[in-house]
């Protein structure tokens, strides 16, 4: 007889999570959350948001104070090393003794999960490969540029091949080519099976790879929904007009404001329901050719920045 | 973990801590050789000569080579294990370990063998040099050998918790200068306390160093001022003592987590 199949286990169920400090600090206020396998899931938030507490409550480097969280299933609280086998994390900050080599800190990571040393050498190699690290492989990590660490601190993480990756602002400061060949890797692990959840201050990054988000802020969750839900929920959009000359005399649109930045730009809002073809037609009438244009901030942050101080004006 | 997962971390953690050993070999082996040669010269063999033949017709050389020896391996024991835990957790290193799934006893197991061969090697070209300087012949090897074994391993599992403690590089310093090194020459390493009157005969029986440097020396000369069996019982409590401290301060992560 065919049992009915059964909905996947989510691999992250975060259950009323809290935390408070020594200090008195309140953290996290009761969070919860759930992430389906296989998502690339974003976690945003100011600083001091709570994201990190988070983070180290999952990987079982805070000890909460409240609530309890599942890895596919498995409690943190309840099954600490079971679950930490399901998970790679990317911390904020660089921790590996700089003094070892690349190639051993990724050999003993994986050592540290019960991986055999002829199994950890070749997933080693594969991934110092993969993140473009093997040439260094055998310096010493200190020796290393902030946007190598960085990808020894990927490499590492996939040591026990985890069903689960978390990325804690894993291109903070890292030059735009390195970061982009840092999502391609991402992406392909994640596209190979692997659930991501990744916190970046860098919200366009956030917009192209994540398919689900939560916003965080003050250790509550103020919005947990899909990218393409929250995107349609920004109400208008600002372009940034780079044009031959820009007239004092703005031509007047009913549902379009217009602004005059300097002689050579032109600011448009418009609402996301209206048009660009209405724009260019007054435009044109009026003798404005425009060159180029461009949005004026990305689109998730200017929704990130709206919640944000939306959550801060009802907490007031 | 299942036992075979267990194991296989557990030599990562002594590989490691046995590779950081090697490394940085002119800090951890070479000095301690070069002090106790200073010892064997000053005190064995230039005051030493003068003094002539203390207990049980030994020279007074043959008489500190056990202390210096158990005194090297106690503090290479604890300097080695307090300065490694602790430079990982400064590194922040220390949390490749904490977020893995190895349980506690793995980590300080491992930690603790890595400082018992740093104790073991040291001891071992401090008792090579010691033949320059006289002649030993071990009268109870197996007493000699778990004297070794019991004063590292207590050392290692004290140093653990101070480094667990420590927050800054002074507050692992401060234990080896303030604590361990008056014990160790109150320890019985220079003199028997029976050349000792009372009160400070019985005060000395306090001093754990006591039993662990007179346990060698049973084990190297035949002499002890305490009975084996109840040097090995102290060092056996103390060991069982400090370990579950340690283990107890890994499970609440005292230091280690928020």
């Amino acid at each position: 007889m065919s049992t009915p199949s059964a909905s996947p286990v989510p691999a992250l169920v975060v259950d009323n999570l809290r935390k408070t400090y020594g200090n008195g600090v309140e953290a996290l206020k009761g969070v919860s959350l759930t992430v389906q396998p296989g998502d690339f899931f974003a976690l945003l938030g100011p600083n001091g948001a709570g994201k990190s507490t988070l983070i180290g409550i999952l990987s079982s480097l805070v000890n909460s104070t409240g609530g309890d969280a599942q890895v596919f299933g498995v409690s943190v609280n309840k099954q600490r090393n079971e679950a930490m086998k399901l998970i790679g994390l990317v911390p904020q900050e660089i921790n590996f003794n700089q003094f070892e080599k690349p190639f051993d800190i990724c050999v003993n990571e994986a050592g540290f999960y019960g991986i055999p040393r002829k199994i950890a050498a070749e997933r080693a190699e594969k991934y110092l490969k993969e993140l473009r690290l093997w040439d260094k492989a055998h310096h010493q990590a200190r020796m290393l540029s902030g946007g190598m660490k960085r990808r020894l601190m990927i490499a590492r993480a996939m040591m026990n091949e985890p069903k689960l990756l978390i990325l804690d602002e894993p291109t903070a400061g890292v030059d735009i080519e390195i970061r982009r060949s840092m999502w391609q890797f991402v992406s392909g692990i994640n596209a190979a099976g692997t659930t991501v959840i990744l916190t970046t201050h860098y919200l366009e990054e956030a917009e192209q790879l994540c398919r689900n988000i939560a916003i965080i802020d003050h250790g509550t969750i103020v919005e947990n929904t899909t990218m393409k839900r929250l995107l349609a929920k920004l109400d208008s959009e600002t372009f940034v007009l780079d044009v031959t000359v820009a007239p004092d005399q703005l031509p007047q649109l009913s549902d379009i404001t217009l602004r005059r930045v300097d002689e050579h730009t032109l600011e448009a809002e418009m609402p996301r329901t209206s048009d660009l073809n209405a724009l260019f037609a007054a435009l044109t009438e009026h003798g404005i050719a425009v060159k180029s244009m461009r949005n004026k901030t990305n689109r998730l942050e200017e929704l990130f920045v709206r919640l944000v101080e939306n959550g801060r004006e009802k907490a007031a | 973990m299942n036992n075979s997962l267990n194991m296989v971390a557990l030599y990562t953690i002594v590989r490691r801590e046995i590779a950081r050993i090697m490394r940085i070999w002119t800090q951890t082996l070479i000095p301690p050789v070069i002090t106790m040669t200073l010892y064997f010269v000053i005190f064995g063999k230039l005051i030493g000569s003068r003094i002539g033949t203390i207990e049980g017709g030994f020279t007074y050389i043959q008489y500190i080579v056990p202390g210096l020896v158990m005194m090297s391996i106690i503090q290479n024991s604890y300097g080695n294990i307090s300065s490694s835990f602790f430079g990982a957790k400064f590194s922040r290193a220390v949390e490749e370990m904490l977020v893995s799934p190895m349980p506690n006893w793995v980590i300080l197991l491992g930690y603790v063998i890595g400082a018992v061969v740093r104790g073991l090697a040291v001891g071992v070209l401090v008792l090579l040099v010691a033949l320059f300087f006289t002649s030993l012949h071990l009268k109870h090897p197996l007493v000699t050998l778990l004297s070794v074994l019991f004063g590292a391993t207590i050392f290692s599992l004290a140093g653990f918790i101070n480094a667990v403690y420590a927050k800054k590089f002074d507050d692992i310093a401060l234990v080896p200068t303030f604590i361990i090194a008056p014990l160790t020459y109150l320890g019985g390493v220079f003199y028997s306390i029976k050349m000792l009157g009372e009160p400070w005969q019985a005060i000395s029986r306090i001093n754990p160093i006591l039993y662990m440097v007179n346990a060698f020396r049973f084990g190297v000369l035949g002499i002890s001022d305490v009975g084996v069996v109840t040097a090995f019982t102290v060092m056996g409590l103390f060991i069982a003592v400090l370990s579950v401290i340690a283990l107890q301060l890994l499970k609440r992560g005292v230091g280690l987590r928020s």
